[in-house]
């Protein structure tokens, strides 16, 4: 089937503003949109950018807005779009080519909550054991992929700065790790003015999140483990 | 960077169209985020009432000549829509904050949220149509 592509176009160097492009593929039904673009790169313009790498949802490379929502571009078929496709580049971060943005200010936020293990207990002789139940608890937010899907769809994240859905769901996955130590610093960090309490429970982020990740009940979770923990 | 604190991001014509208000236009509106437009829009009028009202009342200390003389501003029929468009956002706030408190407080109120959305719809209606309509009649009468 033949689909139209109205992708954003910007080049730094000889654009002062984006502009939009249109182009016409001949693709499947049960082709992704990733297909789509690689289409319009391979065979029509090789000068479009845009990120990907594993092309299978896991890396997170290719979040885009799909149709004026934030999706991985690998994994949204064809055929549930319908025959016009607009694709532009995440809201919220400076564009540094076409569908390319700079996440820095993102990876940023995310390291702001410590996202890693940390326990000063002497090592135990083997691995440190959790049960099934311990575990549960950081099932969800275990699944991240840091593709900015879910900040980057929050409007707060769009006007303000503030540590935005991702990184508090990094920092509520070790929050609620039976092995980590840290648990009072990482509060102190995610109750500041510019932590947790910036969402206002807008649920973009989980709608957005390719992993299917309960992003807001994680903030949420945050939230109510300082209210009843912290006073 | 430091642990602890956020970036502020660069602005320029590189982040136009993408950081600010102007963003809100970029992105196809699930439930969640017209319910929490709506609730903004509403407590913003409703506080602009209020401001309002505390001028009024705050008249009141010129002598009870002055303040009856201005309440011909809230007989206008300018005034009265504006009034039934009051009590329309009251009903919508007052109901989408309930939502919010569930979803604050409830440990598995995530799980509907939509359907608490459409929930705040029909305890607004169930409320505004009445009470719309007797301000209507009042008015026409």
């Amino acid at each position: 089937m033949q689909v139209t592509l109205r992708i954003q176009r910007f080049n730094p160097e000889t654009d002062t503003k984006p502009h939009y492009r249109e182009y016409t593929v001949e693709v499947e039904p049960t082709d992704r949109v990733l297909d789509a673009l690689n289409q319009v790169k391979w065979y029509q313009d090789g000068s479009l950018t845009y990120r990907r790498s594993c092309a299978h949802g896991i890396c997170g490379s290719d979040a885009m807005r799909i149709n004026g929502r934030n999706r991985l571009a690998c994994k949204v078929l064809i055929k549930d779009l319908g025959p016009k496709i607009t694709i532009e580049p995440l809201l919220g971060f400076k564009v540094i080519k076409d569908l390319v943005v700079d996440l820095e200010p993102f990876f940023a936020q995310y390291r702001a909550v410590m996202p890693y293990l940390i326990n000063d207990e002497p090592p135990p002789t083997r691995e440190r054991r959790q049960t099934p139940e311990e575990r549960e608890l950081i099932e969800d937010t275990s699944k991240c992929i840091l593709c900015a899907c879910c900040t980057s769809a929050c409007p707060i994240f769009w006007t303000t700065e503030w540590l935005g859905p991702a990184a508090i769901v990094n920092g509520h996955r070790f929050l609620f790790d039976s092995r980590d130590r840290a648990t009072e610093e990482r509060l102190a960090i995610l109750n500041q003015r510019f932590g947790v309490w910036r969402c206002r429970t807008i649920f973009n982020c989980t709608e957005a999140c390719p992993r299917g990740i309960q992003v807001t009940h994680a903030i949420e979770q945050v939230k109510r483990r300082i209210l009843f923990e912290q006073s | 960077m430091t642990t602890g604190t956020v970036p502020t991001q660069e602005r320029g014509p590189a982040t136009a169209g993408t950081r600010g208000i102007a963003a809100y236009r970029g992105y196809r509106p699930p439930v969640g985020m017209l319910s929490w437009a709506l609730h903004r829009i509403t407590g913003l009028g409703v506080l602009l009432f209020l401001l309002l009202h505390i001028v009024d009342i705050f008249l009141v200390g010129y002598g009870p000549e002055t303040f009856n003389e201005l309440l011909f501003i809230y007989r206008h029929p300018v005034f009265r829509i504006g009034e039934i468009i009051l009590v329309a956002g009251l009903y919508y706030h007052a109901a989408n904050g309930v939502r919010i408190i569930l979803i604050d407080f409830w440990e598995k109120a995530y799980r509907f949220e939509r359907q608490l959305f459409y929930g705040v719809i029909a305890v607004f209606l169930a409320g505004f149509l009445p009470t719309a309509f007797f301000m209507i009649r009042a008015m026409v009468r």
